[in-house]
């Protein structure tokens, strides 16, 4: 791969491609770790020399980095291509890269030797966070150097991928604020401040990521007034509002103040009426596309669309107070944390993927891959309902364990083991299925890439 | 929406924000009751919980990894204490690694673990439910 790389680094291949490359290889690694560590719930000593401190981190490390990579590779693909806005710089894009791919290496091989130092989400030693700092500051700049030069309206997804780079810049500087003491020493702060920063970190790979929903949803439907419509933009805004300010959801029983919760409860139902309005107009959004030109990404829309729909109800009933009390602490946030990005992110941006691949192989995929994806598609899909809802059955009985039974917690993990057992099947279940979807995408990059 | 309202809207609510920060960075969270135990014990300890990465594991106020319990009130729970989390600390468990620790990392955890304990409650067991939908703690 690495020769691939460098080989393609000298003929000035689509950049955009070569972030999406790394994107899916990033998705089997995190995928395959994530297996493993699930298998370690059930065998606590299965893969020694790969124990659960390492293998959660290289999970979500390397999951993270196929959402971040993949909306990346795309902005850079349609910008050009699509928006009539050619790049500001085409180098800065190919340094950018570098820097990603070079620290990610180190990042992974620190996790390997058992070096963390840092916080959940990002246990690498803080130091590195200064390179991934760095390469956001160029793609930011380039990026909106890009997009100003832009006259007339703006579709809202350019507003939205905008949002997304500087609110990303802005939480992990945040999420770093632990280095002074001023915030490390007061646990309540620190926990707040960590909390605040990871949620509105979330919110702004969402803001890439349904960018990228919208953009290809344009393109598949070939109409592109729904990206400037009032409608669109008051969407933007209200996901903007709880990006911002209903992050405290995760921490109702921190002892903070208690205004911060009570605001964050009181926005966090604002939602609702994101998921009001999915629901009207589902079934819309169902008839009149341009289908068969894009079956692919079409899929992966569709699917992207309801799990955002099941999702958002959970997101929606856990944020009341009085039902997070039972759900907190629980399979239920992993559940809501890997029902959001395997179902609506892993989705949408496999739908983008899709979508480039067509457009890089002038839609000559064959129709032997079509069906390979077609049924990875589906093994997918199928799977993810059934890892979500047994996550959802053991965070309901270990909520209930706690909370009405006051059982320990070697009794309630034996209560829930048989859950975390179908949990585990079925997430080796979607590994497959992933397999089979990114296999046929990897060949067409290879194919584009070498001629 | 015109462009002006949408930079409008926009900057009202960047600017917004910045104030909400400024009030959760200082008075949001200036309320710490265990702040009398922290020292430079606890503070080391803090930053060994960080760097063997106890948290893939093991929930503090319910956030964390769930391959092991919360241990926010370890100290203070019935039946344990200090000892019985020194005895995790000291050998580990089929379950839990043991990082071969020493004494004083181990006195340096149990430091940090006894601050985060007298800080809050975690999980909440006894509370109220009010008609809103939020909840009174007991
Ligand atoms: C690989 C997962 C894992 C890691 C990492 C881990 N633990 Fe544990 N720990 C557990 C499990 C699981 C238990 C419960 C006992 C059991 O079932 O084996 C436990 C139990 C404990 C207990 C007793 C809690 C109780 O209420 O009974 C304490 C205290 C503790 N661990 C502290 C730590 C500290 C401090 C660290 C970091 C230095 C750490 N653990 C790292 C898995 C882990
Ligand atoms: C084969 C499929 C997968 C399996 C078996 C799996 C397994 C796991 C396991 C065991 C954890 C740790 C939970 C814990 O700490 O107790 C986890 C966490 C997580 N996974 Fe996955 N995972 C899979 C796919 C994915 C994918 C594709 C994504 C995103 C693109 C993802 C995102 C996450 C996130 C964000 C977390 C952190 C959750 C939290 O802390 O609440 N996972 N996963």
């Amino acid at each position: 791969m690495m020769e691939q790389l460098v080989k393609n680094e000298k003929k000035k291949k689509e950049i955009g491609i070569v972030f999406i490359l790394l994107a899916l290889i990033s998705l089997i690694g995190g995928v395959f770790f994530g297996s493993i560590s699930a298998l370690q719930f059930i065998i606590p000593d299965f893969l020694n020399s790969i124990p659960f401190v390492k293998s959660r981190p290289l999970h979500v490390s390397l999951v993270v980095a196929w959402i971040f990579l993949s909306s990346i590779g795309g902005i850079y693909y349609y910008l050009p291509r699509y928006c009539n806005l050619p790049l500001f710089s085409n180098k800065l894009p190919r340094i950018h890269f570098w820097i990603f791919l070079f620290t990610g290496v180190i990042i992974l091989t620190c996790y390997i030797i058992g070096k963390f130092g840092g916080r959940e989400y990002w246990e690498f030693p803080p130091i590195l966070a200064i390179p991934i700092f760095i390469s956001w500051i160029l793609f930011g700049f380039n990026y909106f150097k890009t997009v100003f030069k832009k006259v007339g309206q703006w579709p809202v997804y350019l507003w939205m991928w905008g949002t997304g780079i500087f609110f990303f810049l802005f939480t992990f500087s945040e999420s770093y604020l632990w280095l002074f003491p001023y915030f490390r020493d007061n646990i309540v702060r620190d926990i707040t401040v960590q909390w605040k920063a990871y949620g509105a970190l979330v919110g702004s790979w969402n803001m890439l990521v349904y960018g990228t929903a919208i953009f290809v949803m344009e393109r598949v439907k070939g109409d592109e007034s729904v990206a400037k419509s009032k409608l669109s933009y008051l969407m933007y805004f209200l996901g903007f509002t709880n990006l911002l300010f209903g992050w405290a959801h995760h921490i109702y029983i921190v002892p903070s103040a208690p205004w911060i919760r009570y605001f964050a409860y009181f926005i966090s139902m604002t939602e609702l009426l994101i998921l009001g309005k999915i629901i009207w107009n589902w079934k819309n959004s169902l008839s009149e596309a341009k289908k068969d030109f894009h079956i692919i990404s079409y899929r992966f829309i569709v699917a992207s669309d309801i799990w955002v729909m099941l999702n958002l109800a959970l997101a929606l009933v856990i944020s009341v107070p009085a039902i997070n009390i039972f759900t907190h602490g629980t399979h239920i946030t992993v559940a809501h944390a890997m029902g959001s990005t395997i179902g609506i992110n892993t989705m949408i941006l496999l739908a983008s993927c899709f979508f480039l691949i067509g457009d890089i192989t002038k839609h000559q995929f064959q129709l032997q891959h079509r069906k390979i994806i077609k049924s990875g598609f589906w093994i997918t899909n199928i799977f993810l309902m059934i890892f979500w809802l047994s996550l959802l059955f053991a965070g309901a009985e270990k909520g209930k364990l706690i909370v009405e039974d006051k059982l320990s917690f070697q009794e309630i993990m034996q209560n829930i083991s048989p859950y975390l057992t179908v949990f585990t099947i079925s997430g080796i279940g979607m590994f497959i299925g992933l397999l089979m979807v990114i296999f046929p995408a990897l060949k067409a990059i290879k194919t584009y890439l070498l001629n | 929406m015109n462009s002006n309202s949408k930079r409008l809207i926009f900057g009202g609510l960047i600017l917004s924000f910045f104030v909400y920060s400024y009030f959760v960075y200082t008075s949001g969270t200036d309320n710490d009751k265990g702040v009398h135990l922290i020292n430079e014990q606890s503070k080391r300890g803090k930053l060994l919980f960080q760097n063997y990465n106890c948290t893939a594991c093991h929930q503090i106020y319910g956030l964390g990894g769930y391959m092991g319990p919360d241990i926010t009130n370890v100290i203070s729970a019935k039946n344990k204490g200090p000892v019985y989390a020194k005895a995790f600390l000291q050998g580990g468990t089929p379950r839990m690694p043991n990082f071969h620790l020493n004494e004083k990392e181990i006195d340096e955890l149990i430091a940090y673990l006894t601050y985060i304990d007298k800080t809050g409650i975690s999980p909440i067991i006894d509370f109220k439910i009010n008609y809103d939908g939020t909840v009174g703690q007991k």
